[in-house]
């Protein structure tokens, strides 16, 4: 084909003006910038309270906060990774169950039966003078639990 | 196109306006009931009923958390005819579904899809997306326990595409979970970006058709034309005042469903998504996402749009399923396909634990490839068989690979809907 400079600009136009108004549209949709201004970590209570063993549900941060046996923190996610229903927490087992199509997880998040296909996700913690706080706008996605994931008081 | 011998008496604007719909005079066979069935033009009718109860809702709907639902329950309680317009509104959109999609089958099997109107069938698709999408979206409004767990569970599917899913089920959402901005997304597509795409779309797509000639029809030697005016605006006015009936009727016994308001801590047992939706959710229970929610809907996204462009070497347009033999292998994959689904659903639920089994292997061996081989292999079979024994040609055989997609389609989207209970286990 001829190279024509005047389609060549039109093009160029219709190119420029496609990418501006899909950042406008994306920006506008996704709203982006409203909650990321400003970032409040969820204040937990003293680290001291929670008995070992044990799992607190905090539902209005959408996490439990589960203590293990060696006093490390964990704070899962009660999304559940395969549809994002909220799971129960399994009083028998210490594990999880999904309601809504019978995954189940382990005490530590990870999968004991399908369809769910990767552990609950974490979110991190941060223990300053003894208060515990949980960082909820951040959740950390994992394929596995290990140790190091445990935050310790 | 105009006939000399039609009488002198200048047309109505009225009948103007709808001789740039129809031609002044139209093959009889085109206007008989069971060619069409007015599928196309019963969508178009309910579009329109759509807008006008939609504008209606419009004026008492608040689209904020914290008003949404108590906005829907002072239109059903305390405006007069609230309850019916919305049951109207609801009744309407499940139609639309139904019909939209009879229409998408009827101009496939009837063999009006090819070559000149080959542009037109992908218009249809796009609108059939955007249907529901529609549908989707206007889900989400009443803000009750059905609505924002059908929500969560779809946009937790979009996540499980690779790359982008993440990022594009954020960008639906508005954030990382189903909130305000969420809502607010889904008022603006359904009330204003999707009615005015739908708007442009049937344009075009009625154009379309007028160019292609009107409706597909066999070859015929000899042609009967009638006149549009009675014969055809008689019957489209009839099918108008019957739908619309019917819809009133059932608007007054049947109420728009809706549950207790929203609550983000608390899922219903079992959670579905929106039932068109269900073959979808279904099919994420026995295979894993990258089939299910990568591969295999990707590939039927392509295999669709691409249907009229395939080499066909025996096409017999307009004829309902090509040839008899065409309808032999319609019928039979249909059956087949939903039986086979049906017996595999139960397999794998209760007998079939192939990520139990084989726990050593990738989850995507396990529990993607295998079932899926499981599936395709026999119906390959079946396919072949159909070549073999019965000499069916490429028109034939990719009839039956439609029906079979579609057919096993219904079928999970039937047992989702159905037969699933508790935890979503089979109830049998």
């Amino acid at each position: 084909m001829k190279f024509n400079r005047r389609k060549f600009i039109k093009r160029l136009i219709v190119a420029i003006a496609s990418i501006e108004a899909f950042f406008l549209i994306k920006e506008g949709i996704s709203k982006s910038d409203n909650s990321s201004g400003k970032k409040e970590l969820f204040n937990a209570g003293k680290a001291d309270s929670f008995e070992t063993n044990k799992t607190y549900p905090f539902l209005t941060g959408h996490f439990f906060l589960k203590r293990y046996d060696d006093g490390g923190f964990l704070a899962m996610s009660i999304k559940c990774t395969h549809l994002g229903c909220v799971v129960n927490n399994n009083i028998k087992t210490g594990g999880f169950n999904c309601p809504c199509h019978a995954s189940q997880f382990n005490k530590y998040g990870e999968v004991l039966s399908a369809p769910a296909t990767r552990p609950l996700d974490t979110f991190p913690i941060t223990i300053e003078n003894g208060e515990i706080f949980i960082d909820t706008n951040k959740a950390v996605k994992r394929k596995e639990f290990n140790k190091s994931q445990l935050t310790y008081a | 196109m105009a006939n000399k011998e039609s009488d002198k008496r200048t047309p109505s604007t009225i009948e103007k306006f709808l001789l740039h719909l129809h031609p002044q005079r139209i093959d009889v066979r085109a206007i008989k009931f069971t060619r069409t069935f007015g599928l196309g033009g019963i969508s178009a009718l309910l579009f329109v009923i759509l807008c006008l109860t939609g504008l209606l809702l419009r004026f008492s709907y608040v689209p904020t958390v914290a008003d949404a639902y108590d906005s829907i329950l002072a239109l059903e309680n305390k405006s007069i005819f609230g309850k019916f317009i919305r049951s109207l509104h609801y009744l309407s959109a499940v139609s639309m579904i139904i019909i939209s999609f009879l229409h998408l089958i009827r101009v496939y099997y009837s063999q009006s899809i090819f070559k000149k109107r080959a542009e037109n069938w992908i218009y249809g698709l796009i609108m059939m997306l955007m249907v529901f999408a529609a549908s989707f979206t206007g889900y989400l409004l009443p803000w009750d326990q059905l609505a924002y767990w059908a929500v969560t569970v779809i946009t937790q599917i979009i996540e499980y595409i690779p790359l982008i899913g993440h990022s594009f089920a954020n960008t639906v959402r508005g954030g990382t979970e189903v909130n305000g901005n969420t809502l607010l997304n889904f008022y603006s597509l359904h009330t204003g970006i999707l009615p005015i795409l739908f708007i442009v779309l049937m344009g075009i797509h009625f154009w379309l058709v007028r160019k292609a000639g009107g409706v597909a029809l066999p070859q015929q030697e000899e042609k009967v034309k009638v006149k549009v005016f009675p014969n055809l605006v008689w019957k489209e006015v009839m099918t108008t005042a019957i739908v619309v009936a019917v819809l009133f009727v059932l608007a007054a016994v049947i109420t728009a469903p809706l549950l207790e308001q929203a609550n983000p801590h608390n899922s219903p047992n079992p959670s579905k998504a929106p039932w068109y939706f269900l073959g979808a959710q279904e099919l994420l229970l026995h295979l894993h996402p990258v089939f299910s929610a990568v591969i295999i809907p990707l590939a039927a996204g392509i295999y669709f749009f691409a249907l009229p462009y395939f080499r066909y070497t025996n096409l017999n347009i307009g004829v309902w399923f090509n040839s008899n033999k065409g309808k032999r292998v319609v019928v039979q994959s249909a059956t087949l396909s939903f039986v086979f689904t049906f017996i595999l659903i139960y397999l794998l639920e209760h007998f079939l634990h192939f990520d139990i089994w084989l726990s050593g292997w990738h989850s995507w061996l396990s529990t993607g490839l295998i079932p899926f081989i499981l599936y395709v292999a026999p119906v390959t079979g079946a396919l072949l068989y159909w070549r073999k024994k019965h000499m069916a040609q490429v028109t034939e055989l990719f009839m039956a690979i439609t029906t079979i997609i579609l057919s096993s389609y219904i079928c999970m989207m039937l047992v989702s809907l159905l037969l699933r209970g508790e935890g979503m286990l089979l109830i049998f």
